[in-house]
C-alpha cells in the first residue's frame, strides 16, 4: 500500500493546491519587494510591482533570475532576511564559475526536510528502516538535506558521507542498512565492491534514493540488479533547497515537484517565453516559502518536461521528467537539437566508456557530427570485420536517438583528456 | 603448443607505429612477421615476436589494447603453385580463412604463411595428411 508523509498536501485536490500557491506567490513576492533591493530593482525596470501579482496566473510578469544574477548579487545580495535569522548556509561546488551560497533560516531547513522525508516515504521508507547516508556531508546539500528528512521520518540514520567504501560495506552489512542515499555513480561503485567482496548475501538493502548527477535509466536498472533494489531518482539545486524539490514514487516515472513550495514553469531557453505542460524546454523556479534565499523565477538551464496525468501513486504534484540536458550544453546541429546526454546514454548502452569527446564543425555549409570515443580491450578484436560491425552498430543507435548522421571515431585508450572538474565533451569548431 | 598472434589497437597517427616498434625494439622482442589491417580512422597491427607473452605485457603496460590470437603457420613450397595448392585444399574443405600474411627469410631458407582460421587444429590435421608441413614455436624462432 502507498505511504505518504503528508497525504493531505501531497495528495491535495488540484483546485486546493492552486489556491495555497496562489496566496503564498503573493506573499513571497512581497516578502522580496521588501527584502532584496537587488530583484525589486529588477522588477522595477520591468515595470511590475507586488501589487500587479494575484496569484500564480500573473507569475509571467516577474523578471528571471539567472546564474549571472547570483554571481554579480554574490554573496550576500539575494539574501532574504537578516544575518540573525539565518542558520545554516549551503553551497555549491563552483565548477562552471563563480560558487554559489545559498542561505537558510531555521523555518527554511523544515520545509527542506519536509521534501526529503516526503522522498524517503515515497521509496517506502518508514521509522523501521535502517538510512544509510552517503552522500557528503559538509557545505554540500546531499548529506545534510536527506540526513534532516530521515530523522522527521524517524528512521535510523547512518550520517556516512561518502568515501571510505570498506567502512561503508561494514555499516552496510553489521548494521543491515535497508535504504542507502547517495550519487548514483557511487551507488553503482558500491554495487561493484559489494560483489568483489561476496558480500550480496550479506546485505538487506530495498530501495535506494540518488540523485545530484544526471544518470540514465540503464544506469538504473544497472544499480537495481548489483544491489537488488529499487532505485529512486530525486532532484534538487542549491538555490532552491537542495535534494528534494522533486521526488520520484513507485512509479519510478517522472518525479513528483513539491508543488506546495515550489511552482515550476517550462519556458523556451532563447525566447524566455512560458510553454505549455508537456512541452520541453527549460524548467524555472520559484520557492514560495523560502525566507533565507528566496528565488522568484529562477533559471535552472535543465532541459524537461512537465506531466500533469494522474499517478498511480495518490500523489497530485506535477511530475517532471528526468533532466534529458542542460540548455546551456545543447548543440544545434544541421538544425536538430543535439544533448551531449544522449549520446552518452548511447555509448553506455552499446559497452563504450563514457569518456568521450563531441566535435562539432561546418564543412561546405553543412554541420557535421563526430563522436571520439576509446577503445577497450572488451571490444577490441583481431578482425578488422568485427570492430567495423561494432563500430556501425553504433550509428546506427546515435542515429536513432539523435536523428541525424554522426561520425564514429574510436580512438586509443587514455587520449581523450580527462579533466579534475568538468570534462571538455565538446569540441565547436564552427565560425557562425 | 600454438603460436601466437599479438593484434594491437593503433590510431592512424604518424609515430604510433614506430613508437610500438620501438618498445618491442627496447625490451629485446624480435619480429618474425608483421601485419596491418587499416580502416581510415584506426589499424589493427598483427605481430608475430619471439615472445608474445612479454610482447603483450609491455605493450599493455604502456597503455596500448592489445590482444593474443592463435594462428597456424604453415610453411609452403617455394615455387610456383606452392600456395595455390595450400589454398586449394582448404577451399576444398570449405576452411574460412579470416586473413592471412607471410613470413619470409627464415633460417632454415623456407617460406611460410600465418593463417587465421577457427578451428586451427582440424585444419592443421587436413593441411598434415596432404603433406603441408605446419610450422611449431621453435622452427619460428619463437620461445613462448
Amino acid at each position: 500500500m502507498t505511504k505518504y508523509f503528508q497525504p493531505e498536501i501531497e495528495c491535495a485536490d488540484p483546485a486546493e493546491l492552486r489556491k495555497i500557491q496562489d496566496e503564498k506567490l503573493v506573499k513571497q513576492v512581497w516578502h522580496v519587494w521588501n527584502n532584496v533591493p537587488y530583484y525589486r530593482a529588477k522588477m522595477e525596470a520591468k515595470g511590475v510591482k507586488p501589487e500587479d501579482i494575484h496569484g500564480v496566473d500573473d507569475l509571467h510578469k516577474l523578471p528571471f533570475l539567472s546564474k549571472a544574477d547570483l554571481k554579480e548579487a554574490y554573496p550576500y545580495g539575494l539574501m532574504g532576511c537578516s544575518r540573525e535569522e539565518i542558520v545554516r548556509i549551503h553551497s555549491t561546488s563552483g565548477t562552471t564559475g563563480k560558487r554559489v551560497i545559498a542561505f537558510y533560516t531555521q523555518e527554511d531547513l523544515d520545509l527542506w526536510s519536509d521534501c526529503t522525508a516526503r522522498a524517503i516515504v515515497a521509496a517506502g521508507g518508514d521509522k523501521t528502516d535502517v538510512v544509510q547516508i552517503s552522500y557528503g556531508y559538509g557545505l554540500f546539500t546531499g548529506g545534510f538535506g536527506i540526513n534532516d528528512g530521515s530523522h522527521k521520518v524517524g528512521c535510523m540514520t547512518l550520517p556516512m558521507s561518502s568515501g571510505n567504501t570498506e567502512r561503508q560495506l561494514q555499516f552496510m552489512v553489521d548494521l543491515g542498512s535497508t535504504i542507502l542515499c547517495c550519487t548514483p555513480s557511487y551507488a553503482a561503485y558500491l554495487g561493484e565492491s559489494i560483489k568483489e567482496a561476496g558480500l550480496r548475501d550479506k546485505i538487506h538493502l530495498k530501495a535506494g534514493i540518488f540523485g545530484a548527477e544526471a544518470w540514465s535509466e540503464e544506469m538504473r536498472r544497472d544499480i537495481e540488479k548489483s544491489l537488488g533494489i529499487k532505485a529512486y531518482d530525486i532532484y534538487g539545486l542549491t538555490e532552491l533547497t537542495g535534494p528534494g524539490v522533486a521526488y520520484e514514487c513507485e512509479e519510478q516515472h517522472g518525479m513528483h515537484i513539491n508543488e506546495d513550495h515550489f511552482i515550476a514553469e517550462i519556458i523556451d531557453p532563447d525566447t524566455e517565453e512560458v510553454l505549455p505542460e508537456g512541452t520541453v524546454g527549460e524548467l524555472v523556479f520559484t520557492s514560495l516559502d523560502k525566507k533565507g534565499f528566496p528565488m522568484l523565477r529562477y533559471r535552472t538551464h535543465d532541459i524537461c518536461v512537465l506531466h500533469r496525468e494522474k499517478c498511480s501513486c495518490g500523489r497530485t504534484f506535477v511530475k517532471m521528467a528526468k533532466p534529458m540536458g542542460r540548455s546551456d550544453d545543447m548543440l544545434i546541429i544541421k538544425g536538430v537539437n543535439v544533448f551531449p546526454s544522449q549520446i552518452e546514454s548511447v555509448l553506455i548502452d552499446e559497452g563504450f566508456p563514457a569518456n568521450y569527446q563531441i566535435i562539432v564543425d561546418r564543412v561546405n555549409n553543412s554541420d557535421t557530427l563526430e563522436v571520439q570515443v576509446e577503445m577497450t580491450p572488451e571490444l577490441f578484436s583481431d578482425n578488422l570485420g568485427k570492430i567495423n560491425e561494432i563500430e556501425k552498430q553504433l550509428i546506427g543507435s546515435l542515429k536513432t536517438m539523435l536523428g541525424i548522421y554522426a561520425k564514429v571515431r574510436l580512438v586509443a585508450p587514455k587520449s581523450i583528456t580527462r579533466s579534475e572538474g568538468k570534462a571538455v565533451r565538446v569540441i565547436d569548431k564552427r565560425k557562425i | 603448443m600454438d603460436i601466437h598472434q599479438v593484434s594491437v589497437f593503433l590510431e592512424n597517427q604518424a609515430g604510433k607505429l614506430s613508437e610500438v616498434t620501438n618498445l618491442l625494439a627496447d625490451n629485446d622482442i624480435d619480429l618474425r612477421a608483421i601485419n596491418i589491417a587499416e580502416s581510415s580512422d584506426y589499424g589493427i597491427m598483427r605481430v608475430i615476436t619471439s615472445d608474445s607473452e612479454k610482447a603483450l605485457k609491455i605493450l599493455r603496460e604502456h597503455g596500448f589494447i592489445v590482444n593474443s590470437t592463435a594462428v597456424l603457420g604453415v610453411s609452403v613450397p617455394d615455387r610456383p603453385g606452392g600456395l595455390a595448392h595450400l589454398l586449394r585444399i582448404l577451399a576444398q574443405e570449405k576452411f574460412d580463412v579470416e586473413y592471412m600474411y607471410s613470413i619470409f627469410g627464415q633460417p632454415n631458407g623456407l617460406a611460410y604463411m600465418i593463417l587465421r582460421v577457427d578451428d586451427i587444429d582440424e585444419v592443421r590435421n587436413v593441411l598434415e595428411q596432404d603433406g603441408i608441413h605446419t610450422a611449431d614455436c621453435t622452427e619460428l624462432g619463437i620461445n613462448s
